[in-house]
């Protein structure tokens, strides 16, 4: 018993720490990994300073933020208007990287890059054009010749900011789609399978002949998935990549003050269609005021020297013109 | 604990102590047998003497976890009766007679889930079924010796697997096979049923079915076997004395007397089957909608909450969801009220083995 007391205040010694200023966020799984990378950097930058995210999916970090349980959230989507009013308080949309989404396919018997319009990809969810040999498809493809199977649709089952940028391009490309079914993380499907995940997406393609879906550009860069290039409203037929991604957000003519925006269909000339940013949800009224000055800190540090640790994750950067808008804005309403 | 109660008769013997030191070694003089003293004159405390406090304690205790138990059933219900509150405000009846599912719209109905998961459930219970009383009679009557434990051991084993590993196989053994061997053979030949038409993608009801079957196979099979193991000898023997063959003998002395534990274990293989999600949405093809044939890929109720609760942000979306849950929880009782039925009609309320 005597010994006890000794070792006890030793191990209590050993497992307090510092004093360290804790922040807590959550919210969207697509930009976790970037997050991840971040918030460990700047502690190595920061001994004292330890913010923790938990990806709990964009709907989640939205309901957290709004009740005050974590300190800033995060979103693939925007909130709504009408989810913005139910926060108490002003909350500021910051745009962190992109994302993208591209057309994967697996047709047997042919291994290269097929061109899409966006008529051909709206008419295959749409179930207008139900095989590969359709002749939208031939004329978008010269010199290719397709087999006469039938296009197996593969779209998201579980609700996710992927289909909400897909989506959100079908509704601005085919007045049809935008009635029909409209844009969000989980839409009535008009045709095709469900599956679980990027990865269940793509397990589908990759099995069945003749299929086609959706997936995020960094998963389809990490498997090696075969996917196509999309004829963006330019004209010009981009393959999404990094350098794509980031000249669509580059060529938005207007940003709006709260960031609040869908580059989707952008009017750059090498611009790919199909992307989005991610935001984090950040409120500009913080109780602990030592906790905002280190947050600001850490998004300024995002900007700078966040933005160079993307690419060795296949995120693909915010364009200059975005990020000196977002470093206005946060010195003005971050007070 | 608080001092004894004051005895009313005053204590005729003095107290002893119950040890005290060792009596001190003589040098020279053999050791006398140490003798341990127990008082037994000194009492315990009252409460544990008294008889009547401790069985209603017990008594208490025992309500007190029942009672729990249904509490918490009762506040599962509460919980999913309030929250689904906002949707059924705005459909009523018509979400569980409704087919359409539109997050974007606003428009919810529950009977694709139903009839998925009431599908794939029965679809499960009809291939697991033959199966597992199969193995189970086989292991209590005809196994050979030493047979009988590794078969047992295999059968439990399936039971300890994770569901998701189950989805895992199914995605890349089980649907491959049934879009490839399976189903253009059931096409072929068993068409006319109307069960078997269009085209498969493998992600159909019949994989999820499938899958299903295999994960409740161990649950039937290991009670009908502990069942089986206890109808007396007798009855046995008394119906092989008739000159009954050894299939009649296990249908009529054996299966008949143990209908009522069947019957359980048929039920609780089917709950198991109602609440499987994992499993399920991996290879049932996710797709809400209302189709005759086995082939077509399906949708259910715990498969849905799966995979859109996360994402739902829309305070209608959340209570549809909710409200699908309450609808599960509705089937699962309604399930298991049939069951006790079909128990007291198969039994007509006798006892399930007759007293020889």
């Amino acid at each position: 018993m005597n010994k006890l007391y000794p070792m006890l205040a030793v191990l209590l010694l050993a497992v307090s720490s510092p004093a360290q200023t804790k922040l807590n966020g959550a919210g969207a799984t697509f930009p976790y990994p970037i997050y991840s990378k971040w918030f460990n950097e700047y502690h190595n930058q920061h001994s004292d300073i330890e913010i923790n995210y938990q990806s709990i999916g964009s709907g989640g970090g939205i309901r957290q933020v709004t009740a005050g349980t974590v300190d800033f959230g995060a979103s693939d989507g925007p909130m709504t208007d009408e989810q913005i009013g139910a926060v108490k308080g002003k909350i500021l949309h910051v745009p962190t990287v992109l994302g993208a989404v591209v057309p994967a396919y697996n047709i047997p018997g042919f291994r290269g890059e097929l061109k899409f319009t966006p008529e051909v990809i709206a008419g295959i969810y749409l179930g207008k054009i139900g095989s590969w040999n359709d002749s939208a498809i031939a004329k978008a493809n010269p010199g290719v010749s397709l087999p006469n199977s039938p296009i197996i649709v593969v779209h998201r089952s579980d609700g996710s900011g992927t289909t909400y940028i897909f989506t959100d391009y079908l509704s601005k490309i085919s007045p049809d789609w935008k009635s029909q079914v409209g844009r969000g993380v989980s839409v009535s499907w008009p045709k095709g399978l469900g599956a679980k995940g990027n990865e269940g997406v793509a397990g589908m393609i990759r099995q069945m002949d003749g299929a086609f879906g959706y997936v995020e550009l960094i998963y389809a860069l990490q498997n090696n998935i075969t996917y196509g290039s999309v004829q963006n409203a330019a004209g010009n037929f981009v393959k999404a990549s990094l350098a794509s991604t980031t000249a669509a957000a580059a060529s938005m003519k207007t940003m709006p003050a709260d960031f609040r925006v869908s580059i989707t269909n952008a009017p750059g000339s090498d611009a790919y269609p199909i992307c989005s940013f991610t935001w984090m949800l950040v409120p500009t009224d913080w109780k602990d005021k030592n906790k905002e000055k280190v947050f600001v800190d850490f998004l300024n540090w995002m900007l700078d020297q966040g933005q160079t640790f993307t690419s060795q994750l296949n995120y693909a950067p915010l364009p200059d013109g975005v990020r000196q808008k977002e470093r206005e804005a946060i010195k003005t309403m971050i007070r | 604990m608080g001092a004894a109660p004051e005895r009313r008769t005053a204590d005729a013997e003095p107290r002893q102590q119950i040890s005290g030191p060792r009596p001190a070694k003589k040098m020279g003089t053999p050791e006398s047998p140490r003798i341990l003293l127990v008082n037994t004159t000194q009492k315990a405390p009252s409460w544990t003497r008294n008889v009547f406090t401790l069985d209603f304690g017990f008594h208490g205790l025992m309500l007190g976890a029942a009672l729990t138990v249904l509490a918490v059933v009762g506040l599962i219900l509460s919980e999913l009766l309030q929250r689904s509150s906002l949707a059924w405000q705005k459909f009523g009846f018509h979400f569980f007679a409704g087919s359409a599912w539109d997050p974007v719209a606003g428009d919810f109905g529950a009977l694709p889930f139903i009839f998925g998961t009431i599908v794939s459930s029965v679809l499960a219970l009809v291939i697991a079924v033959p199966l597992a009383l199969a193995v189970a009679v086989f292991v209590t009557e005809m196994c050979p010796r030493p047979l009988r434990k590794p078969i047992s051991f295999a059968t439990e084993l399936l039971a300890a697997i994770p569901s998701v590993i189950y989805g895992l196989w199914a995605i890349f053994v089980l649907v491959p096979l049934l879009r490839v061997d399976v189903a253009p053979w059931l096409m072929k030949y068993l068409s006319w049923t109307g069960l078997f038409a269009g085209p498969m993608y493998g992600y159909s009801m019949l994989a999820a079915g499938t899958v299903m079957a295999i994960m409740i196979i161990p649950i039937i099979s290991s009670i009908t076997r502990e069942v089986l193991a206890v109808v007396p000898q007798h009855q046995r023997e008394a119906a092989l004395a008739l000159g009954a063959t050894r299939w009649e003998m296990i249908r009529i002395g054996v299966l008949k007397n143990a209908r009522a534990g069947i019957i359980g274990a048929i039920i609780l293989g089917l709950g198991r089957a109602l609440g499987e999600t994992i499993a399920v949405t991996l290879v049932i093809g996710n797709t809400p909608q209302i189709a005759k044939s086995l082939l077509a890929p399906g949708y259910t109720m715990a498969s849905v909450i799966a995979n859109e609760f996360n994402e739902a942000t829309d305070s209608l979306y959340v209570s549809a969801l909710i409200e699908i849950g309450l609808a599960l929880f509705i089937v699962t009782v309604i399930v298991n009220i049939l069951a006790q039925l079909l128990v007291w009609t198969a039994t007509r309320g006798a006892p399930a083995r007759s007293n020889a």
